[in-house]
């Protein structure tokens, strides 16, 4: 059925694109008639984990076909490495978030998640100042004039990339896992939309792609990783990747990049030059849910 | 060559019948389509077509599943004083809890199968081809333990009726090692399926050690309930014989599994309600609603009062031993599990979620018609294999009679 | 111990990196909004290199003006002019010359009456946020930009504060997400 489907679309969309894109049209032409075969192709594709590099850069040049196809520009998909040496955490400042949510947005933005239906992979919630970190109490839904709003805190939860993740552990297919610099990272192509990893997440940290994926072609971030921000699909899980696709070019997550008060710290933890080390060591820190013995190497901590 | 006109034969079985079978039939093969035009439609727009969200991600569908995961399970109930004992009124049916089982067993995968949201990559659970998360995740070992329970039970069932067809003497050996083997796999697909909720640390209205217990306790009450139900519809409508010993043997262990049931429901609501802890507001939002969130109060208590009205009727041998209470008890069981497993497990467990946050789910239409599909798949199986058991075992259907009559 | 080798260290590779020159600190992805300029030679005298300081259109060098006035030491209210700064910080015990120099406008000066350039004003808030200004060395007050293994892009206090009234305003938050129910 899907299969049939995506050869329909993925042919439908070829005239869009050759109407649109004459530089790209001799490629895409060629393209069609392969359709089916890019079709079994998808089908049969491997686990990431175990493909070869050769495998992989099939893979890659396959997607980013279909994706120029499909969004009718070109969108690299990379797939980088982990840097060597590299343990990424990230650190936020609960006594400065003011709960503008720009980084729920410039999340979205940058990592290509769909809006219709809306998804936001990052939850920022309402507590009262009075209460402390309580999630019963929190709000999720919040919306005042202004923020911060009168006797209240901010909690944005979003992947807390846990050393020891409950996610992981309940794939039944290893479509999810943990890379070398502490990502956990979800091939989008490998899941089969099962769920147990969203059950299994304390954190509300997994999305699950419920309709059709809907990007802008317009707003789509072009530049992609195979394991982060490249469009998704239909029936896969999704979630925070710390942004893959900047953090191994060394640039930080965008959330960190646009907060306006500078409550977002990102780094590498086993630089002991590096901010994310120094406020583990200097400042006042927790993390979400300790006694789930999660591990999360997203830490929350008190800057002032 | 004799499996193949053994089967051809029962072919021939399956396709006469009388009007009322047609009808049956009929009716079964209606729902099936209304229900493949509710996947259909699912296929085509994912999962949005359900009520299912992020806060709930597994609701009516999965809830099914567990359900019937019991039902299959308790097929052992019926094995277990069967073989062992050799105790011969259960003996004679025992047979009609192994199709249960079976069918019950289909259905399970195929509300694993809509759930999923993309079936076509089921491949990757295949063993050896896929890359199956051994050993650490808990729906990889459901889905192996779950396909062993499969084949033994079609094995066994198979064998029993391919060897009374050609009225040769069953070998005992073999097929108690199958059967014997059978009760530790039954006990595994449910336990297994409650370690799939119970391993979550993220819930803790699921994160109980008792849990599983709980799970074998309702199972054995729920799968023999429908095992009533249908033998008294069976010995109505066809040459189908039960004695009245083996529904009151069956109906008095029911009443064992459901005080232990409920015993395990007290012990737990003890620990929750005395220890007062942040974890109570699961059990809060199944009997007493959280703020203005009242909608699954009604389930809760309404699955505990009616499965204590069936524990009392299958209690007192007056009423057990009564075909209106007997049934009446069958049916509340039937429904309080059903609701206790559909509803009251998974809603109450991702409700209020992990961050907090309360999503009112309610099953869409969607859901509702795919789920009446399967239960028509799996009454169409179990419809098809009974009757082929039943001209088999009661109606003298064998070869002999066969070559008598004039093909 | 730890936190002065650090220090130092920041201090090494900054040095380093002003020396460097505008090739390498020019290098890489930064957001528009808060792009490091290239940077010219007169910034080779300050520690940490910073984006120009937030003066207003037109206000800067104050001696343009300042030069022909005659200096009035008079703590008062300001009303021809500078009368749209309304000061907030600390108002009870300070006022401009606190920290603005009366004979070199065109510089602050530090509490002993040392001269502290704009492009330096951190030195200056930091002789009473003494901590914030030790997090900001280290990188973690204050907005992160530039590379997480490299160039880190600084911004001085006033980037983000005003100088006057250094407390953030409060802001209108982007949308709530869809309630689950709604999401169809």
């Amino acid at each position: 059925m899907s299969i049939k489907k995506t050869i329909g679309s993925t042919m439908k969309l070829n005239r869009r694109t050759f109407l649109k894109a004459s530089a790209v049209a001799s490629s895409t032409a060629a393209l069609a008639a392969c359709g089916s075969k890019s079709a079994l192709d998808e089908f049969l594709q491997k686990n990431f984990r175990f493909m070869s590099k050769q495998e992989i850069g099939e893979v890659i040049q396959r997607l980013e076909t279909q994706y120029a196809q499909q969004y009718g520009k070109e969108i690299s998909v990379s797939a980088k490495e982990a840097l060597p040496e590299t343990f990424f955490g990230y650190a936020l400042d609960i006594s400065r978030c003011i709960g503008c949510r720009k980084c729920v947005y410039a999340c979205v933005e940058e990592n290509n998640q769909t809006q219709a239906p809306q998804m936001h992979w990052i939850q920022v919630l309402e507590m009262e100042k009075e209460k402390g970190i309580d999630f019963m109490d929190a709000n999720l839904y919040y919306q005042h004039e202004e923020v911060p709003h009168e006797g209240h805190f901010y909690l944005p939860v979003q992947c807390q990339q846990c050393k020891n993740p409950p996610c992981v552990k309940s794939c039944p297919v290893n479509a999810t896992w943990t890379t070398k610099d502490g990502i956990v990272v979800v091939d989008y192509n490998w899941c089969i939309g099962c769920r147990c990893c969203m059950a299994a997440c304390p954190y509300g940290a997994r999305h699950y792609n419920w309709g059709q994926v809907e990007l802008d072609p317009e707003t789509i971030n072009p530049d992609t990783h195979y394991l982060g921000n490249r469009p998704r699909y239909k029936g896969a899980v999704e979630k925070c990747t710390f942004c893959i696709q900047r953090v191994r070019e060394g640039r930080y997550p965008a959330c960190v990049e646009v907060c306006p008060v500078g409550a977002r710290k990102f780094g590498n933890l086993l630089d002991p030059d590096s901010e994310i080390r120094y406020i583990l060591e200097n400042k006042r820190v927790l993390i979400l849910k300790e006694e789930l013995n999660t591990q999360p190497k997203f830490y929350y901590f008190y800057g002032t | 060559m004799k499996f193949i006109r053994f089967l051809k034969e029962c072919f021939k079985v399956i396709v006469r019948g009388s009007h009322r079978y047609y009808i049956w039939l009929a009716f079964l093969f209606g729902v099936i389509v209304w229900g493949s035009t509710g996947y259909i439609q699912q296929i085509k727009q994912g999962l949005l077509v359900t009520n299912m969200r992020d806060p709930i991600s597994w609701a009516y569908y999965i809830g099914n599943f567990t359900f019937l995961v019991g039902v299959a399970a308790a097929a052992v109930m019926l094995v277990i004083p069967a073989y062992i004992y050799n105790w011969k009124p259960l003996k004679e049916v025992v047979i009609f809890g192994e199709l249960l089982a079976i069918s019950a067993v289909i259905m399970c995968i195929l509300f694993v199968i809509v759930d999923v949201g993309n079936p076509l990559r089921l491949w990757h659970m295949i063993p050896g081809i896929g890359t199956l998360n051994l050993p650490s995740s808990l729906l990889a070992w459901d889905s192996l333990i779950l396909s062993l329970y499969f084949v033994l039970n079609l094995v066994v069932v198979s064998y029993l009726l391919f060897n009374h067809f050609y009225q040769r003497e069953t070998k005992k050996r073999l097929l108690n090692t199958l059967i014997l083997l059978s009760i530790p796999v039954a006990i595994g697909i449910h336990t297994v399926t409650a370690f799939l909720y119970n391993g979550f640390a993220a819930r803790p209205f699921w994160n109980s050690a008792l849990l599983a217990p709980k799970f074998l306790a309702s199972a054995f009450c729920s799968g023999p309930a429908v095992l009533i139900i249908l033998f008294q519809i069976l010995r109505k409508t066809t040459t189908f014989e039960i004695k009245e010993e083996a529904i009151w043997k069956i109906a008095e262990l029911m009443a064992y599994a459901m005080f232990i049931n409920l015993f395990f429901f007290a012990a737990e609501v003890f620990k929750e309600v005395y220890s007062d802890t942040e974890h109570l507001v699961h059990l809060e939002y199944l009997f007493k609603g959280v703020g203005e969130n009242r909608d699954m109060v009604m389930w809760g208590w309404t699955s505990l009062i009616i499965s204590v009205i069936a524990f009392l009727l299958f209690l007192i041998p007056a009423t057990r031993k009564n075909v209106i209470t007997l049934n009446i008890g069958a049916i509340l069981i039937w429904f309080g599990v059903y609701i206790e497993k559909g509803i009251a497990l998974l809603i109450p467990g991702f409700t209020p979620d992990v961050l907090g946050q309360i999503y009112i789910y309610r099953p869409s239409l969607i859901e509702l018609k795919i789920s009446a599909g399967i239960f028509a798949i799996g009454f169409l199986i179990f419809t098809l294999m009974t009757k082929i058991a039943i001209a088999i075992i009661f109606e003298n259907f064998n070869i002999t009679s066969l070559k008598k009559k004039p093909a | 111990m730890k936190k002065l080798r650090l220090a130092l260290g920041i201090l090494a590779a900054w040095s380093v990196a002003v020396l460097l020159g505008p090739g390498l600190l020019t290098s890489g992805l930064t957001p528009s909004s808060i792009h490091t300029p290239p940077q010219t030679a007169a910034d080779a005298q300050h520690e940490i290199a910073v984006p120009p300081p937030p003066f207003s259109e037109d206000i800067y060098p104050c001696s343009a003006c300042h030069a022909d006035m005659e200096v009035n030491l008079e703590r008062r209210e300001l009303e021809d002019f500078h009368d749209d700064i309304t000061l907030e910080h600390d108002e009870e015990n300070r006022w401009c010359m606190d920290c603005h120099d009366a004979e070199n406008r065109d510089i602050l000066h530090s509490a002993s009456g040392e001269p502290i350039a704009f492009e330096e004003s951190y030195k200056l808030c930091g002789q009473c946020h003494g901590p914030k200004l030790r997090d900001w060395r280290a990188g973690i007050h204050g907005r992160r930009t530039g590379e997480w293994n490299g160039r880190k892009d600084y911004l001085l206090c006033a980037h983000c504060h005003n100088p006057h009234a250094p407390r953030f305003k409060s802001m209108k938050p982007e949308p709530a997400p869809e309630k689950p129910g709604k999401i169809k």
